[in-house]
C-alpha cells in the first residue's frame, strides 16, 4: 500500500513538473512532509541537497524518499514513478509537437507556459531558501553564488562544493 | 512525426549511431555532470563531440524538453535518443543519463542515513542547499529576462508564484487554471500572440547552460 501510494504520488509530481524539477518542489514538499509525513523538512531539505552533490539531473534525489520510506525496493518505485510516464509522455508529445510543428496553438502553448514555468521555479527557489537561508551566512553563500555567476560562468559544482565547505568553517571554525 | 521519419529515412543505417555509443555518450555525459547542469553537458557531447544535431536543433529539442512536463535533461534525453534511433534510442539515452547519478545518490543516501546526526554533515548539506539557492536564482533570472520586462508575461509570472508560495495552490489547479488563461491570451491572433518577441542575448544561450533540475 505503501510502495503504491509512493507509486502515484512520485507520477503525478513528474507529470506536473511544467518547467523542470525546481517548478515542482513546493508540491513535492507539501505532499511528501505536510500530506504524507514521509520526511520532516529538514531531511527534505539535505536530501535537496545530496541530490545536488551527484552527476545527472539533481532531482534523482527523489530516491532516497522512497529509500528512506521503504529501502531500496521503495527507492526503485520512486525512481520507476518519477520517470518512466514521464518518459513515455515525453515520446510520444514529442512526435506529436513535431507534427504540429506549423500549428499557430503550438506557438501559443510555448509562449504562454513560459511565464508560467518561471513563476514556478521562483516558487521552487523561494521554497528551498526557506529552508535552507536563516542566518547571515547562508545569506551570503546564496547571494555571491548569484553575484559570482551573474559575473561569469564557473562550474557549479564548484560553488556547490564551496557553499557545504564555507558553512561548515563559518559554524565550526 | 513525419518530419522526424523523413530525417530517419534519409539518413542510411550505417549513418546513424548504434544504441551502445549512444549509451556510452548519455553515460558519460549522466556521470561528469558534478553540480548538476546535465544540458550543458547534453549539448558539449551531442553537438560539439558527436555532431548527432547542430545548436539550433540543439535549442529546439530544448525548448520542447522544457515546455512538456519532467525534468529537462531527461525529456532532452527522450527527444535526442528518439531522434537518432527510435524508442530504443531514447530508452538507452534515459538510461545512460540517470544510472550513474542514481547510484551515486543511493551511496550517498545510505552514508546520510548513518551519519545525519553529524553536525559537521549538516552544516555541509545547509551550505549546499544555500549556494544552490543562488544557482537556482540566477537559472530562473536568467531564463525568465523576457518574462520579468513585459508587464503581461510579469503578471502571469507573478499570478503563478502567489498562487503557490503565498495561497498554498495545488499545482494541478495552477496549472490548469493560470496556464490555460496564459495559453488563450496567447492564442493565435491574438494581438499579444503577434507581439514581436525580442530575441534573448546572444549571451543567454551561452548561460543556458547552467539550467539544473
Amino acid at each position: 500500500m505503501k510502495l503504491f501510494t509512493l507509486f502515484w504520488v512520485f507520477a503525478l509530481l513528474s507529470i506536473l513538473a511544467v518547467g523542470g524539477g525546481t517548478a515542482v518542489l513546493p508540491q513535492m514538499q507539501h505532499m511528501t512532509v505536510d500530506q504524507f509525513h514521509w520526511v520532516s523538512n529538514k531531511q527534505f531539505r539535505d536530501i535537496y541537497s545530496i541530490g545536488q552533490v551527484a552527476p545527472g539531473p539533481n532531482m534523482l534525489m527523489v530516491m532516497l524518499i522512497g529509500y528512506k520510506l521503504a529501502g531500496f525496493l521503495g527507492a526503485a518505485v520512486v525512481g520507476f514513478a518519477f520517470f518512466l510516464p514521464d518518459c513515455i509522455l515525453t515520446l510520444f508529445a514529442n512526435r506529436l509537437w513535431v507534427h504540429f510543428a506549423a500549428s499557430p496553438w503550438r506557438r501559443a502553448v510555448q509562449r504562454g507556459m513560459a511565464p508560467v514555468a518561471i513563476g514556478l521555479m521562483l516558487a521552487g527557489t523561494v521554497a528551498i531558501a526557506k529552508l535552507a537561508v536563516f542566518n547571515l551566512v547562508g545569506a551570503a553563500i546564496a547571494i555571491t553564488v548569484f553575484g559570482v555567476l551573474l559575473w561569469r560562468h564557473v562550474n557549479p559544482a564548484l560553488l556547490i562544493m564551496a557553499g557545504g565547505v564555507i558553512y561548515i568553517a563559518a559554524m565550526f571554525g | 512525426m513525419s518530419e522526424t521519419l523523413a530525417a530517419r529515412a534519409s539518413a542510411s543505417a550505417d549513418e546513424r549511431p548504434s544504441l551502445a555509443r549512444i549509451f556510452k555518450t548519455f553515460l558519460t555525459a549522466g556521470g561528469i555532470s558534478f553540480g548538476g547542469g546535465v544540458v550543458a553537458y547534453l549539448r558539449e557531447y551531442t553537438v560539439r563531440g558527436e555532431k548527432w544535431l547542430d545548436d539550433d536543433e540543439f535549442l529546439d529539442a530544448l525548448e520542447v524538453s522544457q515546455t512538456l512536463p519532467g525534468l529537462n535533461a531527461v525529456n532532452l534525453s527522450v527527444v535526442i535518443g528518439d531522434r537518432l534511433r527510435g524508442v530504443a534510442g531514447a530508452a538507452v539515452a534515459v538510461a545512460g543519463i540517470l544510472i550513474p547519478g542514481m547510484l551515486i545518490v543511493m551511496t550517498l543516501g545510505v552514508v546520510w542515513e548513518e551519519r545525519r546526526r553529524n553536525p559537521y554533515v549538516t552544516a555541509f548539506l545547509i551550505g549546499v542547499a544555500a549556494a544552490a539557492v543562488g544557482l537556482l536564482t540566477t537559472v530562473t533570472v536568467q531564463l525568465g529576462h523576457r518574462q520579468l520586462t513585459h508587464w503581461l508575461d510579469l503578471t502571469i509570472l507573478s499570478a503563478t508564484f502567489v498562487a503557490v508560495t503565498v495561497f498554498h495552490i495545488s499545482l494541478l489547479w495552477v496549472l490548469l487554471v493560470i496556464g490555460t488563461i496564459a495559453v488563450l491570451i496567447y492564442r493565435p491572433g491574438s494581438h499579444h500572440g503577434e507581439r514581436e518577441v525580442k530575441l534573448p542575448h546572444p549571451h543567454f544561450h551561452k548561460r543556458r547552460g547552467l539550467l539544473r533540475d
